[in-house]
């Protein structure tokens, strides 16, 4: 038997990134994990439970299993015949695969788009609106005295992140958790309400209203209302006053404000909050990103066409314009006629609209699992799990990039996303040139 | 059978964190993510308890899940189904210019559905399929 203990590995679940994770390996299988969350402990112990072993193609409406050169050639088969393909997923693998995807998207001319779109993309649009005030998870750790989670519930989602990053570690300045205030803003009293200081609970779809009459209050300006957003007043001034009274603030938000009602305005007012708030404070914001490399994908496609979600380049040159180049408005309006899924499961996570759509197109997909979208797609061919059995590039929530490790090797014949996406380039590109 | 409106919302939770890791067809993930979280006082003007089934219609569809007691309460008139395809039956798919469906603060109502089935993963894209 031979046994490893592999210490400082980063986890691959959430934009978290963790990396003090300690992986025992024994004989090529990994058999324990030490400092992990919850749900980081199924990943690493459950990642291969239903594994897809060999590469499929679906003959009269059956999966079959076949050779990797025929699904690459299948797949590019897809891409080159199709007029507007949509190519899209990309969060939960390394920023080599996604730059060989922008490749790919400008070679067949079509719309790269990742799950920011369904995710934090109306806080990036705000950004590029307003602008923000932001940091490193390092800084929060090590100077923030209070700490505002705001339509998010790490607890939940983000297990680690009080732990390490914000509440409870020890930072250079700030010592544990008697040293840092904890605020909620949110619709329920989530389970990270339960271990805060203060928790306001305000109205579902009410958020841009609430933080219109917060930044009154810190104005110093009258509400003439005698609640907003189901809040009273009196709170409203009082969680004003905490804001102000910090020496380093951070305000951490969910998708609590992204998928409400406001959406990307919602995040232009908490930023506009934060900008007001500097004006008697140092203040900041950061977005609780989901998947462990969707910020990766953001860069990734922004350092490579300019625009980090939605890039249409069905003229010939990346054009950006979420709400038309967007792929749940793309399929809304039934226009692709094929699309390529990396390292995502969008029928599991699409409106059904969307999924309708995607039943009625070719649709190939990469993925270490069969999931929900393997079960309409034509191809679907088995990759590697970046951070298990590939390594790759990823960048945590706040924009640190991170190199992942290889640990045990994948099933024989399973390759990475990066290299079956440089094979899917090269055949469509053969047959390109063989035109 | 009574009738209630709601405000759906949908998110992560550690059950559909785990869920996913274990396999979208796997029963953990179904365990955990065709629920819907109730706070207790809706769960008794419904006249169920925890553990039975619920139907979620909103203008989008409707969708049959499990009713469970919220662990995330006090939260009336708002109920809570995790991300995924059961949520994704009822959500609404416009996206208002952005890019973004609208995933939370979403227009529902709940009723008891003690006679209607749960389709599993497989159930539920085939049903979408025959729409599609």
């Amino acid at each position: 038997m031979i046994l490893e203990v592999i210490p400082n590995i980063i986890c691959s679940f959430c934009g978290c990134c963790c990396d003090d994770i300690e992986v025992t390996v024994t004989d090529g299988k990994i058999t324990g994990v030490k400092n992990t969350c919850a749900i980081s402990m199924a990943k690493f112990l459950h990642y291969s439970d239903e594994r897809n072993s060999a590469p499929m193609v679906r003959t009269d409406g059956e999966f079959s299993k076949t050779t990797l050169d025929a699904a690459i050639e299948k797949t590019a088969e897809i891409l080159t015949n199709a007029r507007y393909p949509i190519l899209y997923g990309w969060s939960s693998t390394s920023c080599e695969a996604q730059k060989v995807g922008v490749a790919l998207a400008e070679e067949v001319g079509g719309v790269l788009d990742n799950t920011s779109t369904v995710c934090h993309g109306p806080g990036i649009e705000a950004v590029q609106d307003i602008g923000e005030s932001t940091c490193t998870l390092g800084e929060v750790k090590h100077r923030a005295d209070l700490v505002v989670y705001w339509g998010c519930n790490p607890v939940q989602a983000h297990m680690r992140h009080l732990a390490r990053y914000s509440t409870s570690c020890a930072g250079k300045f700030r010592k544990g958790r008697a040293d840092r205030t904890v605020v909620v803003v949110d619709v329920r009293k989530s389970s990270t309400a339960r271990v805060a200081d203060h928790f306001v609970q305000i109205e579902p779809n009410q958020d841009y209203e609430f933080i219109s009459a917060l930044r009154m209050a810190i104005r110093m300006e009258e509400i003439e209302q005698d609640s907003v957003a189901g809040v009273p007043v009196e709170k409203i001034e009082e969680l004003a006053d905490i804001l102000i009274s910090c020496q380093f603030g951070i305000i951490f938000f969910g998708l609590g404000l992204t998928m409400s009602a406001g959406k990307n305005r919602n995040i232009d007012a908490a930023l506009s909050l934060v900008r007001d708030l500097n004006s008697k404070t140092k203040f900041l914001i950061m977005p609780m990103r989901g998947h462990f490399n969707v910020t990766g994908a953001n860069k990734v496609s922004a350092w490579q066409t300019g625009y980090p979600f939605a890039v249409d380049f069905s003229q010939g040159y990346p054009r950006y314009n979420p709400g038309d180049t967007s792929v749940i408005d793309i399929l809304n309006r039934g226009e692709c006629d094929a699309a390529l899924i990396v390292a995502s499961d969008p029928v599991a996570h699409f409106p059904k609209q969307a999924v309708e759509t995607l039943s009625r197109i070719p649709v190939a997909i990469i993925d270490p699992h069969l999931n929900a979208t393997s079960l309409l797609a034509e191809v679907a061919i088995p990759s590697a799990f970046v951070g298990i059995e590939a390594e790759g590039v990823v960048y945590r929530m706040d924009g640190v990039p991170l190199i992942l490790k290889k640990l045990v090797e994948p099933p024989s014949g399973i390759q990475s996303d990066e290299a079956i996406l440089r094979m899917i380039l090269a055949q469509i590109r053969k047959r390109k040139g063989a035109n | 059978m009574p009738k209630l409106k709601a405000v759906l919302i949908t998110g992560r939770s550690i059950g559909q964190g785990q869920g996913k890791e274990y396999g979208k067809f796997s029963e953990k993930y179904k365990e955990n993510v065709a629920v819907c979280e109730i706070d207790s006082n809706d769960l008794t003007k419904i006249g169920i308890s925890t553990g039975q089934n619920v139907k979620v219609t909103t203008f989008h569809g409707s969708v049959v899940v499990k009713g469970i007691k919220s662990t995330q309460e006090p939260h009336l008139g708002i109920i809570f189904i995790p991300c995924g395809p059961w949520a994704n039956a009822v959500i609404c798919p416009r996206t208002h210019g952005t890019g973004m469906p609208s995933l939370k603060g979403i227009p529902a109502e709940i009723e008891p559905a003690p006679e209607e089935k749960i389709l599993d993963l497989r159930e539920l894209v085939a049903q979408t399929l025959r729409k599609g």
